[in-house]
């Protein structure tokens, strides 16, 4: 089938989207100044060991090389050392990947449900009041930025109204779940174990809200303007003229067409979370992959950096792909290759 | 005569826009019996979808305005009824088949999908509104409108159909279930001529089989000539003449009819078609009197000061002074 060979063409292009996101990413850990090795070991190592340092990673080689020994660790699963934590940088992004993965998967349930619902609401009632205070709201939630959102939290939620934990993972003295997949919801739901996944997911609700509330509102705008759209053509006014009920209509006749352009920008904002989680992990004292990656880049970690963009790429790249089959799925126009 | 079944009275219907109300419909009167067909022609713009949409009242809602009027469905007042009277109008009584059939087909649901809410909403009883009877009933509404295969049109979306087969599919959800009264709004325009002529005589052989009334609105007086028993004349938001189909052609009488007339090109040749001088009045600034004036050969102070009414000349009536 045509899906088929078009979904099987989009993963060989993916191929050659990360390599050469890894030869971008590569250069640019390396070109930027300061001496890695020197850096990992302190200002007071004698010289001898700093050499050494870079001897064994290949750091007084030419970039050619030093490529050439990084790609092909990669290309069998090994991603190197870490000049920081000094532990196999896999073994790190297995610890901190689920808990961003976990956030960042949360965020997206809030971003899809709200997204369809407010920008629903705000198209059903268009020009009046409820489409007043939705605007309102995205005009807000777009303009502040989720670190601003996170402090907010913190310091209402974690000082001012306790009501909902504003820190961490877990509570304190709550015993984590045998990791199984990492995230820690869904760990502790296989093992039965719901107090936990109850805590778990109280954790969760404040950070990934604060990182969810600006494309909320930003695909609710999108949704509202493409249902405001199509509420004026024809099949709508069929439609109703058959006497199809109106919230048949809204819900269904008009949704679905109204969904396929947000549904893009919802994937790319969705990938977007992974990074701009940063900040928010670090207010929230969350162990994710986004803060590790930041540290990363700051001590200049070589080989951490790579791995983390390299993981975001692939997750970007995922998406990507994921989206297109939703809009396929949405859209028999591009499914079956009609004219548009 | 029986009552009609629809009776449009001194209908006013205005848009908002942003230079003020464009007065589109300046008070129209129309009446379907049962069983007629009746032919509504007029150049585009002039108002013939708006007055169609209104009985239906699925005009775009927060910009059309309806200052005047009543549309009287068996004596019902079509603008003043509730909810649920409405939709009873719109299940049981008035079905209406766009212009654009790619438009007017929802292009990412399957025809089937759209069928099976058309017939499931249209008030069937429990019994009736069984998945398998649904199913039953569509694949019939198909075959009447002379689509092959109707099991495999019901998985196809509206773009795998041809612009005919579009047409014929919102012919079949229009008559899918038992309506009185058919409102066809162009069905051909949108066709060429071979497939306009087959969706033509379709129409006219469903409404005479099932007994509906049907409302033609068309650009041609051709088609008005080959499928309509009487034939409105619009220009403007008025209507300008009215009579039996035989009768407006053997002797029409508005100068506006005449000029639509002139308009239709003759095989015979003898060069270009003579037409009409002008185009439709602007709505914002509508002229005073006769709409028609401006463009009329035979215009007078009268019509500029007067609006012409219709008057009855012996079941043929005309709103013209000159007449």
């Amino acid at each position: 089938m045509r899906l088929h060979s078009y979904l099987l063409r989009r993963l060989l292009l993916s191929i050659f989207v990360l390599v050469g996101l890894s030869i971008v990413i590569f250069i640019i850990a390396r070109v930027v100044p300061g001496d890695p090795a020197r850096m990992a070991l302190g200002p007071r190592a004698p010289q001898f060991a700093v050499d050494a340092l870079r001897e064994e990673m290949h750091l007084d080689k030419p970039l050619v090389t030093q490529y050439y020994y990084w790609i092909k660790g990669v290309a069998t699963g090994d991603l190197g050392k870490s000049l920081v934590t000094k532990r196999e940088v896999l073994e790190d992004i297995m610890e901190f990947l689920p808990a961003t993965m976990e956030l960042v998967m949360v965020s997206a349930i809030f971003v899809i449900v709200f997204s369809i619902l407010f920008g629903a609401l705000a198209a059903r009632y268009k020009d009046k009041w409820v489409d007043s205070v939705i605007r309102i709201m995205a005009y807000t939630g777009v303009a502040v930025p989720s670190f601003v959102l996170a402090v907010l939290f913190v310091l209402i939620f974690g000082y001012l109204w306790p009501v909902i934990p504003a820190l961490g993972r877990l509570g304190a003295g709550v015993q984590p779940p045998v990791s199984i997949t990492g995230l820690l919801t869904i760990d502790s739901l296989l093992t039965g174990d719901f107090p936990v996944f109850w805590d778990a997911l109280k954790h969760l609700f404040l950070p990934a809200l604060a990182l969810a509330i600006g494309p909320i509102f930003q695909e609710a705008r999108i949704i509202r303007s493409a249902m405001t759209d199509n509420m004026g053509k024809d099949y709508v006014a069929a439609a109703v003229g058959y006497g199809i009920p109106n919230h048949i209509i809204m819900g269904k006749y008009l949704l679905k067409p109204s969904l396929i352009p947000a549904v893009s920008v919802m994937g790319l904002d969705i990938a977007s979370l992974m990074g701009n989680a940063f900040l928010v992990e670090v207010i929230f004292n969350w162990p994710g992959i986004s803060r590790y990656g930041m540290e990363a880049m700051l001590r200049k970690d070589l080989n951490a950096i790579s791995a983390v963009i390299i993981v975001f790429g692939l997750i970007f790249v995922l998406v990507n792909i994921l989206v297109d089959l939703i809009v396929a799925y949405l859209d028999p126009r591009i499914r079956l290759g009609g004219k548009l | 005569m029986s009552n009609p079944v629809l009776e449009i009275k001194n209908l006013h219907v205005w848009y908002r826009t942003y230079g003020g109300y464009s007065r589109v419909l300046d008070g129209v009167n129309l009446h379907v019996h049962k069983g007629e067909k009746v032919g509504l022609v007029g150049e585009a713009g002039c108002g013939k979808t708006t007055t169609m949409r209104s009985v239906l009242r699925i005009l775009p809602e927060g910009q059309a305005h309806i200052p005047e009027g009543q549309i009287l469905y068996h004596g019902n007042d079509i603008l003043k009824m509730k909810p649920r009277e409405l939709q009873q109008v719109r299940t049981r009584g008035i079905s209406m088949i766009f212009q654009e059939p790619a438009a007017a087909l929802n292009p990412v649901f399957t025809v089937g999908t759209q069928m099976f809410d058309v017939i499931k909403y249209s008030g069937l009883s429990k019994e009736e509104s069984r998945k398998d009877n649904i199913k039953r009933l569509a694949i019939q509404a198909i075959k009447e409108v002379y689509i092959p295969d109707p099991e495999r049109i019901l998985n196809c979306y509206p773009n795998q159909l041809s612009g005919g087969m579009k047409q014929r599919i919102c012919i079949a959800m229009a008559i899918v279930t038992p309506r009185e009264l058919l409102i066809a709004d162009e069905p051909g325009t949108s066709l060429d001529v071979t497939i306009q002529d087959q969706v033509h005589r379709l129409l006219r052989g469903l409404v005479e089989k099932k007994g509906m009334s049907l409302i033609m609105i068309t650009h041609s007086l051709g088609v008005a000539r080959e499928l309509t028993d009487r034939i409105y004349v619009m220009y403007a938001g008025n209507i300008v003449e009215v009579a039996r189909t035989s009768d407006l052609f053997a002797n029409p009488l508005h100068p506006y009819t005449l000029g639509l007339l002139s308009s239709v090109p003759k095989l015979t040749g003898g060069g270009v078609a003579e037409g009409i001088y002008g185009r439709i009045p602007d709505y914002l600034r509508p002229p005073g009197g006769c709409r028609f004036h401006p463009r009329c050969p035979r215009a007078v102070r009268r019509c500029r000061e007067e609006k012409p009414l219709l008057k009855d000349l012996g079941g043929h009536q005309v709103a013209c002074f000159q007449v």
